[in-house]
């Protein structure tokens, strides 16, 4: 018994370690990565552009991709989600799904490289915003398709039921019970969507390209910067203060990302909410 | 056909199942339908994109192919030649610089080996985590500690790059990489460097992993019937036991299914390993300490140098490179998937992180 007992406090100890190995570096990347900041940190680092050392012009590069992703890749990933989960029959659901789950393994860079050869050389669209937007809404695509679906699929069947026993066409059935049902839970996947697509550097590289000046609405031709960017670019770059602007972009997009990781927590607390109150 | 809402004719409702349309549902109205192929476009628009980026690398990586033949995966040098002098090499009627050689044997090896020590570092210390979270942790705390599990997962590649190269990469050549460099043992010793290399990239992938295995395994542990952990209880076992006999097999299929995804994950993870690899072309590791390269950070750090290249076989080459990527990745996605398949119904992410 005395040995079991120890095995036990071993086993105990081996996770806690476990713990404390996945938290460790959590905790150490968003110290360093402030602590490196912190010299750049003031005003003008919002106010200047990258050519004065600010990162003005690739937070707002960051803002319209966004927003690029949320209207190409919101529109058209919610309207495959639906098709999905609401229209596919049998075999093409399956079909399609598979693929969509297939295109979410494939590597950012290759995604970057076909986004390079064919929108940047053969349209002629240069390094531009609608290059950019479209790389990055290829990448979260599959991810927008998989939460709607499952948002969709998890309405309870009785809401269903009871619309088709009233003889409710499907359509109307999708847009007046089923869809504003699942929405906080379909909410919850494109913050997701647009927390990755802060995050990426890969898929952009070749699409987006590098601007010291601030970005405008032309799609094409007109190269844009991003926060990412910043800090890639700036890692390489010699001299203490490039260094401390990288770590500046970093430490944005770290701000940026918690932020949307509590949006989402707030409207997937209240999917769940709905959703246990259309159970009882 | 919804009868109810147009009214009920009965005549209408006898030729209902007297002229059965093949292939279509009765229930649809024409909105339905109209709506329906709408959504239908959409719906397929991942499958095409999917489709079409193989199909581009295919069509760009085919130069390449032809004048590379098998040499691709057996030799040891990728090079684009000489740039800057107006020779030409012909080869099966494709043009390439002079000197030019493209083989990726060590770009293979180093995506491999940096994602395998990755994934045998990242699994047992993810469900390790996740099962003292579910199991010993306040439900007060879950909640904050799944924000920060969270975070880890959403922290941008290029965060984990710029933390290894001025943070991580530096603290380990100082202490743990000079300890063991001392042992002298064969593939463990030789110059630690400033902690750029092969064993620093695949603790900084190791830390990217763990975030996808943990969240999944978490999700298992908390699955796992309160009944089954009771009944070991009443029969005497240790916590540790009843891991070891109910919890663990419980789980194991789904560990391994997200462990294949995070494995895929590594595979095609570019920006960070650029950055802590020391992005060495043309040679092999001699040891656990030594710089490398991986195919997705090779192609991010000499696309540029190809663009130069008149010729274009330098793009072609990297296409080819790509290719050889994309299909490693979705070999990889879809066994994760088989092994998934056997789950009832376990909530698999499609991915990456986040």
């Amino acid at each position: 018994m005395r040995r079991r007992r120890l095995a036990d406090r071993v086993f105990w100890g081996a996770a806690s370690l476990a713990f404390a190995l996945i938290a460790a570096p959590a905790v150490s990347v968003v110290v360093s990565v402030f602590h490196q900041a912190a010299p750049a940190v003031g005003w003008s680092l919002f106010l200047e552009d990258t050519s004065s050392l600010g990162i003005q012009n690739a937070l707002l590069g960051t803002l319209m991709l966004l927003l690029g992703v949320l209207v190409v890749a919101g529109t058209v990933g919610v309207a495959a989600g639906i098709y999905l989960a609401e229209f596919a029959g049998g075999r093409t659901g399956h079909v399609l799904r598979f693929f969509s789950e297939v295109l979410a393994g494939a590597p950012s860079i290759v995604i970057g490289f076909v986004g390079y050869t064919v929108l940047v050389v053969e349209f002629h669209w240069g390094n531009s915003l609608l290059a950019a937007v479209l790389a990055l809404s290829v990448l979260v695509l599959p991810y927008i398709v998989k939460t709607t679906e499952v948002a969709l699929r998890q309405v309870p069947t009785s809401l269903r039921e009871a619309a088709t026993g009233l003889g409710t066409p499907r359509w109307t059935t999708v847009r007046r019970v089923t869809l504003p049902v699942a929405w906080p839970a379909v909410v919850t996947g494109l913050v997701m969507a647009l927390a990755i697509s802060t995050g990426e550097t890969a898929p952009l590289l070749f699409t987006g390209g590098w601007s010291d000046q601030t970005p405008t609405l032309h799609l094409f031709r007109h190269p844009i910067t991003y926060l990412t960017g910043v800090t890639y670019f700036g890692i390489s770059e010699p001299g203490a203060r490039a260094h401390a602007t990288a770590a500046a972009a970093a430490a944005v997009s770290l701000v940026m990302l918690l932020l949307l990781i509590l949006i989402g927590h707030r409207v997937s607390a209240r999917a769940r909410r709905q959703t246990e109150r259309m159970h009882l | 056909m919804s009868v109810l809402a147009h009214g009920t004719r009965p005549a209408r409702l006898r030729a209902l199942p007297a002229r059965p349309r093949l292939g279509r549902n009765p229930e649809l109205t024409r909105t339905d339908r109209l709506v329906g192929s709408v959504l239908a476009v959409a719906g397929a628009v991942p499958a095409l994109a999917l489709g079409f980026i193989a199909y581009e690398m295919l069509r760009e990586a085919y130069p390449a192919i032809v004048f590379n033949g098998g040499h691709f995966f057996t030799g040891r040098v990728f090079s684009y030649g000489n740039l800057y002098s107006s020779g030409v090499e012909v080869r099966d009627g494709y043009r390439a610089a002079q000197g030019a050689h493209f083989a990726i044997l060590p770009m293979i090896f180093g995506t491999f080996a940096s994602s395998l020590i990755a994934l045998v570092l990242a699994v047992p210390v993810a469900v390790g985590g996740a099962i003292l979270l579910v199991e010993k942790i306040p439900s007060r705390l879950q909640g904050p500690l799944g924000t920060l599990l969270e975070l880890l997962a959403a922290i941008p590649s290029v965060v984990f790059g710029l933390w290894g190269v001025y943070t991580f990469g530096p603290l380990l050549s100082r202490t743990v990489f000079k300890w063991i460099a001392a042992l002298r043992i064969p593939w463990l010793d030789s110059h630690v460097g400033h902690g750029e290399g092969l064993l620093t990239a695949s603790l900084v992938l190791a830390v990217m992993i763990v975030p996808i295995v943990a969240s999944i395994a978490r999700e298992l542990v908390r699955a796992v019937p309160a009944i089954s952990k009771e009944g070991a209880a009443g029969l005497g076992l240790t916590a540790a036991e009843t891991v070891r006999v109910v919890t663990l097999p419980f789980v194991r299929t789904g560990v391994v299914a997200a462990a294949i995804l995070g494995w895929g994950r590594a595979l095609g993870e570019t920006i960070a390993v650029l950055l802590i690899s020391g992005a060495t072309l043309n040679s092999y590791p001699h040891s656990i300490f030594d710089t490398f390269t991986t195919m997705a950070a090779t192609i991010a750090a000499i696309l540029d140098g190809a663009l130069t290249d008149a010729t274009r076989m330098g793009v072609h080459a990297l296409a080819e490179t790509g290719l050889v990527l994309l299909a490693i990745s979705i070999l990889t996605n879809f066994a994760g998937r088989m092994v998934a398949r056997r789950l009832s119904d376990a909530a698999l992410p499609v991915g990456r992180g986040v």
